[in-house]
């Protein structure tokens, strides 16, 4: 008997040696599709490691990992300057996708319209009511715009999405940035509209009610099907969101070296404007040699090789002089 | 219980008592620990922002996260608004069923009946958010909220743009519905507890069916219907999910039950997963603690109410 337990407690210590590496991240929902497939295929190539992934939103992946209760945080907005400021060490932006934010609309006949920041701008703030208002008019000739209320619909929770939505409309509308300025969540004029619940919420409104506007990220507006606006960016032109309109919109962003960058309304002749990358969220220090040792290797795969797995999920992939920066970067990762 | 032949049994008999008396005691004692702990927690995480706030928390109708400026004022009023609503419309339904299912309904549709009622209690409550949304919503959008207006357009109630659905109304129905299987079970059994002799001594002085009803049940059981409102209400005041989903999350205090609304409860569970910095989550803990306060007061508000319009009838026996 005393052997048999011997011999299963030295089993146990084996295995115990054997065992994979458990990494632990949370945060972002918009990030969740593209983290799940990569663990899936990197998993084939190193299968000494294992990915335990909780999408809660980017701010309860800021705050465990403030907590230091997981390995990497996801976020869809970079961490502020104050919270930064309460981390026990120094704390990592590593863009990891980028996605673009559709404007989607319900009008009968489901024109393809135009629009641009003052119109946005002018629909959330209620300054724009109907739909055949002669500002959408002018930049949608031919089109027989219908008298119809215009009804704006936003996130009625914190996002990344409205994060991205009001970051925009804040760097191309001064009356914007001064009332409601960005943020995850801000402060909607009152009386404008209505809130829903998460992406598919957005998406469910605008479906149902005749007149409605909304912003959802592409994947959303494209699965369902739903028409969007070819928004005017900063060179003039009106382009459609898609995954190369964003990856066009990353390469021309001014990206700073601590790589919290807005990458709204960039320069670029074929970037759409309203898009926003998404961070992973790592300290330079790692606790666990272990865990870190597994984790570079990990994020070295995901920002390169990751990229056309991602691509297939409508992220916009990260342009190669992007890649090359982050790399370095996490270079500089210790464990 | 003769206490001679007993004897022999009587030391074991008494350990099983009182085991049983503190077993019972402190499964009791659980409940007002849990209690004690949420309302510490609260209290806890609401810390910042009661210090940042103070009392200007409860009368500020600014929700700002950018600016980190937060007042309750908005979510407490859509709070007990569609409460309202939810009564207005549950309280007539629940215990018109109720009356129905022990006085008038014969004997084989009883059982059926009750069945359908806790079934509607079984719905969970995303279902029925989702129902809402997709179905409930546009039928009040056309035809119901036009037709109101119309008819009833004159009072700022039902005044403004009948068009977006999602509305304080739309959320007070959906509570509505939610409360309806508890106010009619609870008032089912306290109908059910009101003795034969009250309806047999007001048939004997040539009562009709419905005085019988109103004299000898209603008035007996004034009490315990209450007790039954309330406990609906309670549920009504904390209702999230399917009110989150049709109420339109809409920060303001207006007239028109047409416009989008928020409550206490539909902000916490729509805000709290990407609040950060330390006032955000804080404001929000703040919101369950005013939560708690408002389901209690409503409660006390409720036994005074009671105390003083019921006057000394008497309590139905359980």
């Amino acid at each position: 008997m005393k052997k048999i337990i011997v011999s299963l407690l030295a089993c146990a210590t084996v295995f115990g040696a054997q065992a994979q590496t458990l990494i632990n991240g949370a945060g972002s929902t918009f990030d969740y599709p593209a983290l799940t497939k990569w663990f899936e295929a990197y998993g084939k190539t190193d299968d000494n490691v294992r990915f335990n992934y909780a999408s809660i939103g980017s701010g309860g992946g800021q705050k465990q990992l403030l907590n230091q209760t997981v390995d990497f945080g996801a976020s869809d907005a970079p961490m502020k300057d104050s919270d930064m400021a309460t981390a026990p060490g120094k704390i990592l932006h590593l863009p990891i996708v980028a996605g673009g934010v559709a404007i989607i609309y319900n009008l009968p006949g489901n024109p393809k319209l135009k629009m641009d920041g003052e119109i946005i701008a002018g629909i959330y703030l209620g300054s724009i009511t109907k739909w055949n208002d002669p500002k959408i008019a002018a930049l949608n000739p031919g089109i027989d715009l219908p008298n119809l209320p215009v009804i704006p619909v936003h996130r009625s929770e914190g996002s990344g999405t409205t994060f991205i939505f009001t970051d925009y409309l804040s760097s191309v509308n001064p009356a914007w940035a001064d009332t409601v300025s960005k943020g995850t969540s801000v402060k909607w004029p009152a009386g404008i509209g209505l809130g829903a619940k998460g992406s598919e919420g957005v998406a469910g409104q605008v479906k149902q009610i005749p007149g409605a506007v909304g912003y959802a990220e592409l994947a959303y507006a494209d699965q369902n099907k739903m028409p969007y606006a070819d928004v005017k960016n900063a060179a003039g032109q009106f382009i459609s969101p898609s995954p190369d309109s964003v990856s066009a919109a990353l390469a021309t962003a001014h990206i700073p070296d601590d790589f919290r960058f807005s990458m709204v309304n960039p320069p670029g002749e074929k970037a759409y404007p309203i898009a926003g990358a998404s961070w992973v969220l790592v300290y330079q220090q790692q606790k666990n040699a272990e865990h870190g040792k597994k984790l570079v290797a990990f994020l070295k795969w995901a920002i390169t090789d990751g990229q056309k797995i991602s691509s297939q999920l409508d992220y916009a992939p990260l342009p190669e002089n992007v890649q090359q920066r982050e790399l370095k970067l996490i270079d500089t990762i210790k464990y | 219980m003769n206490p001679a032949n007993r004897q022999p049994d009587r030391a074991k008999s008494q350990h099983g008592d009182s085991a049983f008396k503190w077993l019972t005691l402190a499964m009791a004692l659980v409940i007002f620990v849990l209690i004690g702990l949420i309302g510490f927690e609260l209290l806890r995480g609401a810390q910042v922002s009661m210090h940042k706030f103070g009392w200007r928390f409860l009368v500020s109708s600014d929700w700002d996260p950018v600016n980190d400026v937060y007042g309750a004022l908005p979510a407490i009023f859509g709070t007990v608004v569609s409460s309202l609503i939810a009564l207005i419309i549950a309280v007539p339904i629940s215990v018109a069923t109720a009356v129905y299912l022990t006085e008038l309904a014969p004997q084989w549709l009883r059982q059926p009946l009750i069945m359908f009622i806790e079934l509607l209690a079984a719905v969970p409550s995303v279902i029925l958010g989702l129902w809402g949304i997709f179905v409930m919503v546009p039928f009040l959008r056309d035809p119901v909220f036009p037709f109101l207006q119309k008819y009833l357009g004159f009072l700022p109630l039902f005044k403004g743009p009948t068009y977006i659905g999602s509305s304080m109304l739309a959320g007070g129905i959906i509570v509505a519905i939610m409360i309806i299987p508890i106010i009619t079970s609870v008032s089912r059994e306290i109908l059910r507890s009101v003795p034969g002799l009250q309806r047999e001594a007001a048939y004997a002085l040539g009562a009709t069916r419905w005085e019988v009803t109103r004299i000898a049940v209603l008035s007996y059981a004034k009490k315990g219907l209450f007790g039954a409102v309330i406990l609906g209400l309670g549920r009504a005041l904390g209702e999230t999910m399917a009110v989150t989903m049709v109420i339109g999350n809409s920060s303001q205090i207006v007239a028109s039950l047409f416009a989008p609304a928020n409550t206490l409860a539909s902000v916490i569970a729509s805000e709290f997963n990407e609040a950060t910095g330390p006032i955000y989550p804080s404001a929000l803990f703040e919101l369950g603690l005013v939560l708690l306060g408002v389901t209690v007061l409503v409660n006390i508000l409720a036994q005074l109410l009671l105390k003083t319009f019921a006057g000394p009838s008497v309590k139905p026996q359980h």
